[in-house]
């Protein structure tokens, strides 16, 4: 737990990964307010609104990993990233398939 | 290549050049913890896409996802949790970089109290609902509604539970080697919480209003 045992990493810069959490606070902020200001202006039609708060979300969602949990395309962390990759994989197997399954049943009981 | 020296080994900040000897034990628990993260995060999907179902086909002659869900409330209780996520980042970095643990326990304890401040915002809204007579077992919709959120609540409760923990350990042994990875495993374990409840926003409330 020595100061000097810091290496002259350009990474390892205090000023620059607080920086990098502000970004991670201010892009998140702004994607947040710009989804609600959507829901409340309601500017366009009901499926273009959706499919712009879906959209804001999956940036957020990438900026959140980016800048708060430093996931990103570096060597190193293409274990962490794959395993994020293979779990959305996962996710939308069977997300999909339940929403598949729940939506026929319900019409087959309809 | 995973083993090398002076590399990011695992998800969220790293301290390599801070303490090697700490870095390099961190890195299977943190690499575990991180893959118990990813199945945490299929449960929550999975609570999601039963939620999507259920606010189509289970509405039952209840409240709709519209009238369920306060977007006002949402708003703010979306805001704590960013600004939460921010501070732990900042108690991530006094971990990193500062060797007084007054800037770490006081960053700490501010993200705890933005996550108190969240947990009572959600428990308003619960309690809200349950006064109009809205209660799980009332539709479909509902049980999945509160299943989801309570889920997401829960999780938070449990991250102050071991916040608490941590500043017992920090007083009783100090920023040791333990301490401090399991500082590091809290702090991915809260930003999640954070990028669930994005996905929680956009489909329960947002998406709710716009039904």
């Amino acid at each position: 737990m020595n100061p000097r045992n810091i290496p002259p990493a350009t990474r390892d810069d205090p000023a620059r990964e607080r920086r990098h959490s502000l970004l991670g606070l201010v892009s998140s902020a702004l994607l947040t307010g710009a989804a609600f200001a959507l829901v409340l202006a309601q500017p366009f039609a009901r499926p273009v609104l959706l499919a712009c708060i879906a959209a804001l979300a999956l940036v957020q969602i990438g900026c959140q990993l980016f800048f708060f949990l430093h996931i990103d395309l570096r060597r190193s962390h293409r274990d962490d990233l794959q395993l994020v990759l293979f779990t959305s994989l996962v996710i939308v197997l069977m997300v999909a398939g339940s929403m598949w399954i729940l939506s026929s049943q319900h019409a087959m009981m309809g | 290549m995973r083993f090398a020296s002076g590399t990011d080994r695992h998800p969220g900040l790293n301290i390599h050049g801070r303490d090697p000897d700490a870095h390099r034990a961190a890195e299977p628990v943190i690499f575990g913890f991180w893959i118990f993260l990813m199945s945490d995060l299929v449960l929550f999907a999975l609570l999601m896409a039963t939620y999507a179902s259920m606010s189509l086909h289970g509405i039952a002659g209840g409240p709709t996802p519209r009238q369920a869900g306060d977007l006002a409330s949402a708003g703010v209780e979306t805001a704590l949790l960013l600004a939460s996520s921010f501070t732990f980042s900042l108690t991530s970095l006094a971990l990193k970089y500062r060797d007084d643990r007054r800037a770490l326990v006081g960053w700490m304890a501010l993200t705890g109290l933005l996550g108190l401040g969240f947990l009572g915002c959600e428990a308003k809204d619960f309690a809200s609902l349950i006064g109009k007579g809205w209660a799980p077992e009332l539709s479909g919709f509902l049980s999945a509604h509160f299943t989801l959120l309570g889920t997401h609540f829960l999780h938070v409760a449990c991250g102050l539970a071991w916040m608490a923990v941590m500043f017992v350990q920090i007083a009783v042994r100090g920023l040791d080697q333990a301490v401090a990875t399991r500082i590091m495993r809290l702090a991915l374990f809260w930003h999640l919480l954070d990028v669930v409840w994005i996905g929680i926003v956009t489909l329960v409330f947002l998406q709710g209003s716009l039904s």
